[in-house]
C-alpha cells in the first residue's frame, strides 16, 4: 500500500473529466475532490465499521448488548468479558490456545524461512538441470487447494502418531507456507544484483563470505516482509488445526474461537467479540508493520516475480 | 495499446515494495547473469525443502488419489483393509444430484464475489487516485483494517452484526429507516440471504487487496500518455479503456485468478457461519463440502473423489496463470 507512502508527485490532473483551466487546477479546492473526500470518508467508515464494532462490543456488559437499544459506544465500559475469556474456569482456556498458537506460528515462521532460503539461493544463484522444474512445481502446489488435501493430511498425520501434537500441525503448517515463501524470496534474492558478490570476491572474499556479508544484509527487509506473510497465514489458519488438533489443550486460537460459537445454548457475543479481538490484534499490527510491502508481496512474490 | 506497448508490460517488483518496476529498457538480449553450476550444492540446498513438499504435499496427494479409488469409509480408518473399487466413487459422485447442487452453487457464488470484488476494488483503487492525500490515508487505513481482520474473527463479528434479535444491521434497518419486517429477521435460514451475507463477508476483506494491488498499478501510468490522450479529446472512460486498462491488465490477471482461486475454495467463512445459523445441507460449497463427507461423514473414498475432482477444477482455471508466469518470468 503504497496508499500510505504514496509519492507526493500524484498525477492529481489524470482522471480529471477535460476542459479546466490548469491554474484554477493547482488553486482551489474543486467541488469534485470534496465529492470524492466525502465518499472516502462513507468507504472508510464502511469498511472500519465492522472492526469497531467488535471492539465497542467487547467493552460492553453482556446483558446491555442483548437488550432493545444498540449502544454505538461502551457507555458501561467493562473489562469483564476479556476476564471471562482470559480466567473463566468453565471455557477452554485462552493462555493454552495462545501458547500453543504462538509456538506453532513462529516455529513454522523460523523453519520455513530457513529452508525457503536455501531454496531460493538454489534457483536464484545456481544453474542445474532441474532447476526449471522446481519452480513450476513450486508454481502448482500453491495451486492445489488445501482443503481437498485435508483428509490426506489426516491419515499421513495421524499415520505417524502426530495428530494432536504441535509438532504434527507445525511440519503441516511449514509446507503450506513454503511454496508462497521460495516464491517470494526467489523474488527478493533476484533483486540483489549477484555482481556484488562477485566484486567482494574480486576484493578476497570467499564466495560464501561475500554472501554472507553483502547480499544477506541486502535480503534482510525481504526476510522479515515474508517472515510475517508466513506469521499471518499460520495465525489465521483454521481448517488444518480444526481437523489436526480438536482436542482442547492442543487448541490453537482460530480453533478454540470456535468453541465458543457452539458453546451450549445462549451465545455470549460480548465474551466472543472480546476472543476475537485478542485474536486479531497481533495479525492487525503485523499488517501495519509491513504494509507497504503486502500487496506487492502478494501479486509479485506469491505469483510474479 | 498500440501507443503504450513500447517494452515489456510493467511488472511489479518485489523489492521495492511500493511501486511497479518501470518497463525494463534494452539489455534482455543477453542472458541477464551466467549462473555457476555449482556441482551439487544447488541440489543440496534443495534438499530440506524438498523433503517437506514430498512428504505433506507429494505423499498425501498420492494417497487422495488411492483413496478416491476404494471403498474408505470408518472401519478401514480403525485398520480394516480398503476394497479397490477403481471409480466407483467418481461415477457416484458425478450422478449425485446433491454434489452439482453443491458445485453450481460454489460456481455462481465464486463468480458474483468475483465480479463484484474486482469492480468495487477497481472503483475504489481510482477513488484512492483522485484523492487529497489525508483522505487517501483515511481510507488506506479502513481498506488495512478489513484486510488485516482473520477470517474467523471476521466472519464471527459480522454474523453478530446480522444477529436476528440483538444485530446492529436489524436495528438500524428498524429505527433508522422504519423497515418494521426487519424486526427479529433472520439472515442466515434462506440460504439466498446466507450467502448474501457471506458474499458481504468475503467481498469486503477481498476488496482492499484488489484495490491496493490495482491502485500500486495505476501510479506507474505515465501522465503524459494520458495527457496526450486528452488533448486528443478522449474521454474519461475511454482513457481508462484504451491507456489504464492496458497497463493494468497484467495486475487485472493474476488479481482475478487469485480471487477466483480463493472464492471458489473457500471455507472458513462458509464453515463459520453455519456455525452460527445456517442450515449445512443448503449452504454447503465445495470446500466444506469435501469436509463434511469426509471428516464429519466418515467416507474418505467419496470425499477424496470430490476433493479430486475440485482440484482438478482448480487447477485447469490455474493453468493458464501458470504458464503466463512460466513465459514472463522465462524460466
Amino acid at each position: 500500500m503504497s496508499a500510505l507512502v504514496a509519492p507526493g508527485t500524484q498525477p492529481a490532473a489524470s482522471g480529471r473529466p477535460a476542459g479546466r483551466p490548469a491554474a484554477s487546477r493547482r488553486r482551489r479546492i474543486r467541488p469534485s475532490t470534496i465529492g470524492w473526500s466525502a465518499l472516502s470518508v462513507v468507504l472508510f467508515a464502511l469498511f472500519a465499521f465492522p472492526v469497531y464494532w467488535m471492539v465497542n462490543t467487547s467493552f460492553q456488559p453482556n446483558n446491555e448488548i442483548r437488550g432493545t437499544d444498540i449502544h454505538f459506544w461502551p457507555d458501561n465500559f467493562t473489562l469483564r468479558n476479556y476476564a471471562t475469556v482470559l480466567f473463566d474456569p468453565g471455557r477452554t482456556p485462552f493462555a493454552p490456545a495462545a501458547l500453543n498458537s504462538l509456538i506453532v506460528t513462529l516455529t513454522t515462521v523460523a523453519v520455513a524461512l530457513i529452508f525457503a532460503f536455501l531454496a531460493a539461493l538454489a534457483v536464484t544463484r545456481f544453474r542445474f538441470k532441474s532447476r526449471r522444474t522446481f519452480i513450476i512445481v513450486i508454481l502448482v502446489v500453491q495451486m492445489i487447494p488445501g482443503e481437498a488435501m485435508i483428509v490426506s493430511i489426516f491419515r499421513v498425520i495421524d499415520g505417524w502418531q502426530l495428530l494432536n501434537t504441535l509438532i504434527g500441525l507445525t511440519i503441516v503448517y511449514v509446507a503450506t507456507v513454503l511454496p508462497f515463501t521460495i516464491w517470494t524470496l526467489r523474488g527478493f534474492v533476484n533483486g540483489v544484483p549477484a555482481e556484488l558478490e562477485e566484486a567482494a570476491m574480486i576484493d578476497g572474499c570467499s564466495r560464501s563470505g561475500a554472501f554472507w556479508r553483502v547480499t544477506f544484509p541486502l535480503l534482510a527487509p525481504g526476510l522479515v516482509a515474508t517472515g510475517v506473510f508466513g506469521f499471518i497465514q499460520a495465525w489465521n489458519e483454521f481448517v488444518i488445526a480444526l481437523v489436526l488438533n480438536a482436542r482442547p489443550e492442543m487448541m490453537t486460537l482460530p480453533v478454540w474461537l470456535r468453541t465458543f460459537l457452539v458453546a451450549n445454548g445462549t451465545t455470549n457475543w460480548a465474551a466472543i467479540m472480546a476472543g476475537s479481538t485478542l485474536m486479531a490484534i497481533p495479525v492487525i499490527v503485523f499488517f501495519l508493520i509491513v504494509q507497504g510491502r503486502m500487496t506487492s508481496g502478494l501479486v509479485s512474490g506469491a505469483v510474479k516475480g | 495499446m498500440t501507443t503504450t506497448d513500447s517494452g515489456p508490460p510493467p511488472v511489479v517488483s518485489s523489492v521495492d515494495g511500493e511501486r511497479l518496476a518501470a518497463p525494463q529498457p534494452a539489455p534482455r538480449r543477453s542472458p541477464r547473469r551466467r549462473r555457476p553450476t555449482g556441482g551439487l550444492t544447488p541440489y543440496a540446498l534443495l534438499v530440506p525443502a524438498s523433503i517437506v513438499l514430498a512428504a505433506i504435499v507429494g505423499w498425501p496427494l498420492v494417497q487422495l488419489l488411492v483413496t478416491s479409488m476404494q471403498e474408505f469409509g470408518r472401519a478401514q480408518v480403525f485398520g480394516a483393509p480398503p476394497e479397490w473399487v477403481w471409480f466407483d466413487n467418481y461415477v457416484s459422485v458425478l450422478t449425485d444430484p446433491a454434489f452439482y447442487a453443491v458445485l453450481g452453487r460454489s460456481l455462481v457464488f465464486a463468480a458474483a464475489c468475483v465480479v463484484i470484488t474486482m469492480l468495487l476494488g477497481t472503483l475504489i483503487a481510482l477513488l484512492l487516485q483522485r484523492l487529497p492525500k489525508g483522505f487517501r490515508l483515511l481510507l488506506s487505513l479502513g481498506l488495512l483494517l478489513a484486510w488485516a481482520m482473520p477470517p474467523l474473527s471476521a466472519t464471527i463479528v459480522w454474523g453478530w452484526m446480522f444477529d436476528t434479535d440483538y444485530g446492529v444491521v436489524n436495528s438500524v434497518l428498524v429505527n433508522a429507516f422504519g423497515l418494521e419486517q426487519y424486526t427479529q429477521h433472520s439472515w442466515l435460514i434462506e440460504p439466498l440471504s446466507f450467502f448474501l451475507v457471506a458474499g458481504v463477508i468475503i467481498v469486503w476483506g477481498a476488496v482492499p487487496f484488489v484495490a491496493f494491488a490495482l491502485y500500486a498499478g495505476l501510479t506507474q501510468v505515465p501522465d503524459e500518455v494520458l495527457e496526450a490522450a486528452q488533448l486528443d479529446g478522449a474521454g474519461g472512460f475511454s482513457r481508462f479503456r484504451l491507456i489504464v486498462f492496458p497497463y493494468l491488465k497484467p495486475i487485472f490477471l493474476i488479481t482475478t485468478i487469485l480471487q477466483i482461486i480463493w472464492d471458489l475454495k473457500v471455507f472458513t467463512q462458509i464453515f463459520a457461519l453455519q456455525d452460527i445459523g445456517g442450515i449445512r445441507e443448503q449452504t454447503n460449497t465445495l470446500g466444506v463440502y469435501i469436509y463434511q463427507v469426509s471428516i464429519a461423514g466418515g467416507d474418505f473414498g467419496t470425499g477424496g473423489a470430490i476433493a479430486v475432482i475440485t482440484a482438478i477444477i482448480l487447477m485447469s482455471i490455474s493453468l493458464y496463470y501458470v504458464r503466463q508466469t512460466v513465459k514472463e518470468e522465462e524460466l
